[in-house]
């Protein structure tokens, strides 16, 4: 049975009808990532604004993904044939060009199927030669915000990917993210891509093959799903998770040949006792996962002081003494991956969560910071947002707010932890140098905070 | 001394569930579902998953019929290798550490490289065997062909037969309890109320203080909601223990109370031990080495000594064999089955009489300073599930010695039916 019954019931022919007539949403079912599905299983479309330096690179990773990508796209006229429709827009330097995504997508916006992807492939504005420049390239944004809410209902989604001058070739894991099912619940986004360090996986579906990952939080929920995906792609995992749930950290470290290691994050001795064990272990670490949280809501007039500090301890402060272990004792490895969960909340801010939102928003600005620092090292830092996700934390909430917290976003439905899991995995990949200082959100194009 | 053939054996850690008391969290629990789940928090906590161990040995001292090849079931049913060999051993409370010893020496001999060892029990999850005089007539029918002759033996049927008969924790030749011995021991010894109370609350406070600072955090997986030993009692004092009636021994000299007694638990226990290669390959560092041990016996059924006894001989050959006084320990682990076990065993080392009579010693063998004595609690305070109880000492000893950073740490423990299991275990600076 699906988390989410309503979504059952909407997509049941009975259920279907009824909630149709009620002028209900009706939730798409997503398409999500299956072992040996081909990355792209239907033709796909690409144009380019005139100028334009990004749709070169963009036909290079579509062959090397063996899609079809349609020529003749004026033979393109019936409903769903179209997987994905990618477009350089990086060419627009006027705000009179824009024109030219309305008669690109336009047309073909109808034959993109269910689960399709839009990508829109520009340049960072502020990078972009003269107010003019700039201001067009700014307008993208609001076109594919807008796009992905028209065809959220169909479960497809859009996304503004924005390369820096020189950074055309570290695009390519994050195209095979976003075109894939893997990206299904990531929704309106924009992401930034610089030129980074980069190494190309030997296989593209285990690319953390060889890697160490940690992943706090590990025994249940969010966490344990990016345990698994990593493990899944390849990675060898450290699940690490406070000592009271080590039954099923144990559980979850079993199952995806995995170690686990039980330390409470915010304990005195866990920056030294992590760095301990790294070491004695593993060496060094590749990818580290800042999954763990907690919330402890109330408004801010009854918050205890308490309910403050547990907060702001193991969702911000013990991950900044955690990160200073790793990069003072030199233990993240070059092309290392420093991944945090934060949330929309932390975007948006959120009633009750004062402490929580505060933790959230902190985890924004400690990715900013880190990224430049990392990026001497070689490597990055970035941080995920979600939004709703079914986990117990989620199933636990009242009726209306879950409903409300579901039903909010342009894919009308909460995502999975594998959403969340997916997304980290792409920031994690060794061919993701590129990727640094990034927030992604992780939420179906949610209204909050959007 | 170690013959110049033998390699070092290396203890990487160790695992256990907390433990319960009996008829509480675990009372659903088999033998097998405790030992699988101490397994496995093992294998993730040192990532064996699908790794063929040398050999897993373990036991139980309750142990169901069925559950024949106990510690082989559990292996198939954890996240080990299943081509991983597995046997049990039952040497009643010294089992955890006899099992220790034996993977050890096979490692030590080089048979294996790496091996797993440790030992269960459920006093909740008992096995009930049938009265015995049911037993023979079930089997005589089993035995008889004729309809004729099957009924006659049905006719023999008497309803006193269908009581069954409850496991006990008596000695087979003596018919007392361990307890009850033990009680006869505590009197010779003139071991008193106020010394074993004293010895309860210190185990109880040292346990949780140990808890507290996190010290069990890689040594215990929860299991079935219980993350603590379910018999901790933090607030334990002089005073509660006090009021407590004794419940073995007679009279005005009865001492023993179900306070100072350790009570029927339910747990699991192992530990992982290797070679220096083996460890050095799976990027182990090595918490301690075990370094030697003895089994001893006493004859407590014709004899002077005391079912619990074993060890004030056992300690001293071993001490002996490896030319190390008692004073030459930083730990000293001894299993707390009662208060006044290890009250007689600190009292006999430094009595005269007895070290020259019994151990032939012109010298007293020596004293124990309380500091060094079970200094993360024992028995008393944990609980004791007998097969489990060598485990988890040989954990927690590994796990004091690599805090220490250096150092050498003693473990005895007294077994039914007269035994004792030492051992030695040596963390080199
Ligand atoms: N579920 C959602 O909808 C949602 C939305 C946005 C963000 N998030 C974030 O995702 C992350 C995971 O959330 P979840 O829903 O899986 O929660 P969860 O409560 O199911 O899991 C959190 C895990 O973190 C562990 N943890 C807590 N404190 C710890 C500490 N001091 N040391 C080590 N581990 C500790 C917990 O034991 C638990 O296993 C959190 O950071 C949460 O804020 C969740």
């Amino acid at each position: 049975m699906s988390p989410d019954r309503y979504q059952s019931l909407a997509n049941s022919a009975f259920g279907g009808a009824v909630t149709k007539r009620l002028g209900l949403p009706k939730p798409p079912l997503l398409e999500r990532h299956e072992p040996g599905k081909p990355l792209v299983s239907a033709p796909v479309a690409l144009g380019a604004a005139r100028g334009g330096r990004l749709e070169e690179p963009v036909r290079e990773v579509l062959r090397g993904l063996d899609a079809h990508v349609e020529t003749d796209v004026g033979s393109v006229d019936g409903r769903g044939e179209l997987a994905a429709l990618l477009f350089d827009a990086s060419g627009i330097d006027d705000s009179v060009r824009l024109r030219s995504l309305y008669e690109f997508f336009h047309p073909l916006i109808r034959a993109l199927r269910p689960s399709g992807r839009v990508l829109v492939l520009a340049a960072p504005p502020e990078d972009s030669a003269g107010v003019r420049g700039a201001t067009a390239q700014r307008a993208i944004e609001g076109f594919v915000r807008t796009v992905a809410k028209e065809i959220g209902r169909n479960g497809s989604t859009a996304q503004l990917v924005q390369v820096t001058s020189g950074a055309e070739g570290a695009m390519e894991s994050t195209l095979r993210f976003l075109l894939s099912a893997r990206s299904a619940y990531v929704d309106g986004q924009v992401i930034r891509i610089e030129s980074g360090h980069l190494a190309t996986p030997a296989d593209w579906d285990r690319p953390l093959e060889g890697r160490t990952a940690a992943v706090t939080g590990a025994a249940r929920g969010i966490g344990e799903a990016i345990a698994e995906t990593l493990a899944d792609q390849g990675a060898e995992v450290l699940c690490i998770d406070v000592p009271t749930a080590g039954e099923g950290l144990s559980e979850v470290a079993n199952r995806i040949g995995g170690t686990s290691l039980t330390l409470d994050i915010t304990g005195s001795g866990a920056p030294a006792a992590l760095a301990d064990h790294i070491r004695g272990r593993h060496g060094r670490i590749d990818v580290f996962v800042h999954n763990a949280g907690i919330t402890r809501d109330k408004t801010l007039a009854r918050m205890s002081p308490e309910a403050w500090d547990a907060v702001l301890d193991v969702n911000l402060s013990s991950q900044e003494r955690l990160n200073d272990a790793l990069l003072g004792d030199g233990l993240l490895g070059e092309g290392g991956r420093i991944i945090s969960v934060s949330s929309v909340s932390g975007i948006a801010g959120n009633r009750g969560q004062a402490n929580y939102a505060t933790s959230k928003a902190g985890i924004i600005g400690m990715v900013n910071a880190l990224a430049p620092v990392l990026r001497e090292r070689r490597a990055t830092a970035n941080a995920v947002a979600p939004g709703f996700i079914e986990t117990a934390m989620t199933a636990a909430m009242p009726v209306t707010a879950r409903e409300a917290g579901r039903r909010t976003s342009s894919l009308v439905q909460g995502g999975l932890p594998v959403d969340v899991a997916e997304t980290i995995a792409w920031l994690a990949s060794p061919a993701s140098g590129g990727v640094n200082g990034n927030v992604v959100r992780v939420c179906g194009q949610a209204l909050i905070g959007a | 001394m170690s013959p110049p053939d033998r390699r070092p054996v290396a203890i990487l850690g160790g695992n256990r569930i907390p433990f319960a008391r009996r008829d509480r969290e675990y009372a659903g629990a088999s033998n097998q579902d405790m030992l699988t789940a101490a397994l496995d928090g093992l294998v993730s906590r040192f990532g064996l998953q699908g790794e063929r161990v040398g050999e897993v040995a373990a036991g139980g001292v309750l142990k169901r019929s069925r559950d024949f090849n106990l510690t082989r079931e559990c292996v198939l049913g954890s996240a080990l290798s299943p081509d991983t060999p597995a046997y049990e051993v039952q040497q009643a409370c010294g089992t955890g550490l006899e099992t220790t010893i034996h993977v050890a020496n096979k490692i030590a001999l080089g048979q294996i490289e790496s091996g797993i060892a440790g030992g269960v029990d459920t006093t909740s999850d008992a096995p009930i065997e049938l009265n015995e005089d049911l037993r023979r007539l079930l089997l005589d029918l089993n035995r008889t062909r004729s309809t004729t002759g099957r009924l006659g033996l049905v006719r023999r049927l008497r309803p006193g037969q269908v009581v069954p008969a409850l496991p006990r924790n008596e000695e087979p030749r003596t018919g007392l309890s361990m307890g009850e011995h033990q009680a006869i021991s505590t009197k010779r010894w003139g071991i008193g109320r106020a010394e074993q109370d004293e010895i309860a609350v210190e185990s109880h406070r040292r346990l949780a203080a140990a808890y507290e600072r996190g010290f069990f955090d890689d040594l215990i997986t929860p299991f079935l909601g219980l993350e603590r030993d379910g018999n901790l009692r933090p607030d334990a004092s002089i005073e509660k223990l006090a009021k407590l009636n004794p419940v073995f021994g007679d009279g005005a000299g009865a001492t023993m109370t179900a306070g100072n007694s350790t009570p029927l638990t339910d747990g699991a226990a192992v530990v992982l031990l290797s070679s220096e290669e083996w460890a050095a390959e799976h990027s182990l560092p090595v918490l301690a080495h075990l370094v030697d041990a003895e089994t001893g016996a006493v004859d407590f059924v014709h004899g002077d000594d005391g079912l619990l006894e074993a060890p004030l001989f056992a300690v001293p050959r071993l001490l002996d064999r490896n030319a190390l006084g008692l004073q030459d320990f930083d730990f000293y682990e001894l299993h707390e089955a009662f208060a006044s076990q290890v009250l007689m065993t600190m009292k006999a080392w430094e009595d005269p009489a007895f070290c020259s009579e019994r151990l032939g010693r012109d010298e007293p063998f020596g004293s124990i300073d309380r500091g060094k004595l079970n200094v993360t609690g024992s028995s008393l305070a944990a609980g004791h599930p007998f097969g489990a109880t060598g485990g988890r000492i040989v954990g927690t000893l590994a796990k004091l010695l690599t805090e220490r950073g250096s150092g050498r740490g003693l473990i005895s423990i007294c077994a039914a039916g007269g035994m004792g299991v030492a051992a030695i275990l040596e963390r080199e600076a």
